[in-house]
């Protein structure tokens, strides 16, 4: 497991892609930054976190793209999956990985509220609870992005899949206004943005935070189950 | 050492794999042999545990590859057609991987690496991106990953293919000296290769085990009379007169016209019977001289296409 995690990190970092994508989620971030704190003279930083999770939504697919799609387009794959390793440590390495450059991608936007925490004086905990918001989000997000890897060996579909459903997820909260009664609960129970704005406005909930560990388990497990069902296939 | 029975894989209608079973004995070679679209492929991925079988069993050192994977996956090197490599790591970073993912302790490997790097010829290369390599040494870095954590049995699905003839020599060399210590499956469509290397073979055609057998009990088997051709200079049908009344010839056939009055002719004759030598000097005593002579031996290529194309004899161990 922590072998493909290292094989995988590192390979992000050989790359250009992890370069690219954090510089260019800095640049747009600050971007932001400048706007809604500079010009606004404001220090609470949920504004920008919530865009910055925003862009996540065209960051993150890029990112996870290839993790199992380019695997299975190189013939990598065989060698991992005819390795002592099981199918469930292969795809936690992979999302570990992932999680690892999205972590570091966080990690320099730690330099906003450190440019706060000099020049003003804001809540730091509504930064805490902010940024476990974003960590959280960015995690079911990574684990979608990491299924939707594994169902094609393209890496462009793979983007695209990621891209929609990680749009759905956003979404959701809106579509629940089509409906009323049991299905807008259903709707509106599995939006993650509404968690989320919790994040967002300080209160950190035990629910909120195991039911975005969950969706990352479920997106996990289902990632798990299509790697195996290429073995079985009978078509 | 691996044991397979009555293995079968169907895609649909399909049936990829038919009923197969055959046993390798530890310090044996077996060459697995058959057209494209055999199933040499699917087999050997059912082998490794890449794709599973739709019934039957595979067994790696008595363990089940379906019920006791990671056991059984721990004996197996595996090189697949195309081999499994990362482009965008050295040769030490790739193969440190590959030791990190079979769990190979980091003293055992450190003995390990340089061995195995030198019994493939790669450790002058080990420093480069595994992309920028020529084919020849991909197939051997993707050879050098078989061995890591030396696993008992090595699966090797068509080693030399897109070889320098020179680099196919070394590799067949190296197959054998492995061979020594490993249990080795190698499939192959090249028959030298088959005759070269392996101490058995295991024919198999549309999904189905056609002949197992030595090689050279293999050709035996269905060699039972010799060919060669012959240029002769003089007329077509007293030369016909002659040939086909020495002793032992079966067959005779004019195959083409090479001048006036030069013919070549085919000719086949019982094995035991050498008619070269009768043949000489009948031709010589009537004034024909022998303008070429070349024998024309069954290979294995034939004898592959006659099993493949007809599944004639089946026979079973």
């Amino acid at each position: 497991m922590f072998a493909i995690m290292k094989r995988d990190f590192r390979s992000y970092f050989n790359s250009p892609i992890a370069y690219v994508m954090i510089g260019l989620f800095m640049f747009i971030v600050s971007f932001f930054f400048n706007d809604y704190l500079a010009y606004g003279s404001s220090d609470i930083m949920s504004g920008v976190i919530s865009n910055m999770s925003f862009i996540l939504l065209f960051f993150v697919p890029i990112m996870t793209m290839r993790s199992m799609a380019e695997d299975k387009k190189n013939g990598t794959e065989v060698l991992l999956l005819t390795s002592p390793v099981r199918v469930t440590e292969i795809v936690i390495g992979k999302y570990l990985a992932l999680m690892g450059v999205f972590l570091i991608m966080t990690l320099f936007t730690l330099i906003f509220p450190l440019i706060l925490i000099i020049f003003g004086s804001p809540d730091l905990a509504l930064i805490f609870s902010s940024y476990l918001g974003f960590i959280l989000y960015g995690a079911v997000f990574v684990s979608v992005g990491l299924f939707a890897s594994s169902l094609t060996e393209n890496q462009i579909v793979a983007a695209v899949i990621g891209f929609v459903s990680m749009f759905t997820l956003y979404a959701i909260k809106f579509l629940a206004s089509f409906f009323t009664g049991f299905l807008y609960d259903v709707f509106t129970w599995l939006s993650l943005n509404a968690r989320y704005n919790d994040f967002m406005t300080g209160i950190i909930d035990l629910t909120s935070i195991v039911f975005m560990l969950s969706f990352v388990a479920v997106f996990i497990f289902l990632t798990v189950r299509v790697t195996e069902r290429k073995r079985w296939s009978q078509g | 050492m691996v044991e397979i029975q009555n293995l079968t894989k169907e895609y649909g209608k399909i049936r990829a794999v038919d009923n197969i079973s055959f046993t390798v004995e530890k310090g044996e070679i077996l060459g697995f042999l058959g057209p494209n679209g055999a199933g040499k492929s699917t087999t050997m991925n059912i082998l490794t545990g890449y794709i599973s079988s739709t019934s039957g069993t595979v067994k790696i050192a008595g363990k089940d590859i379906l019920e006791n994977p990671s056991e059984a996956k721990k004996h197996i090197g595996y090189l697949p057609e195309q081999p499994p490599l990362y482009m965008d790591m050295t040769v030490n970073e790739y193969l440190d991987f590959c030791a990190n993912l079979k769990s190979v302790s980091s003293k055992e490997w450190k003995s390990q690496k340089k061995d195995i790097m030198e019994l493939v010829k790669i450790t002058h290369v080990s420093h480069r991106l595994i992309k920028n390599l020529s084919k020849g040494y991909k197939q051997r870095v993707g050879l050098a990953q078989a061995l890591v954590g030396t696993p008992d049995v090595l699966i090797l699905d068509e080693p030399t293919v897109g070889l320098d003839p020179k680099q196919i020599i070394e590799i067949r060399k190296l197959i054998k000296a492995l061979g020594k210590n490993h249990t080795i499956i190698l499939s192959t469509h090249i028959l030298p290769e088959v005759s070269a290397v392996c101490d058995r073979v295991v024919i198999i055609n549309k999904g189905r085990i056609a002949a197992i057998d030595t090689p050279e009990n293999l050709s035996k088997m269905l060699a039972d009379f010799s060919r060669f051709s012959v240029t002769i200079a003089g007329p077509q049908n007293k030369v016909k007169d002659i040939l086909s009344n020495l002793y032992g010839v079966k067959y005779l056939e004019v195959s083409n016209k090479m001048n006036d009055d030069e013919y070549s002719y085919i000719i086949e004759a019982d094995k035991d019977v050498d008619v070269r030598k009768p043949m000489f000097n009948q031709l010589a005593q009537n004034g024909f001289p022998i303008l070429e002579l070349k024998s024309l031996n069954l290979s294995l290529e034939e004898i592959f296409i006659q099993l493949t194309t007809t599944e004639a004899k089946e026979v079973a161990e």
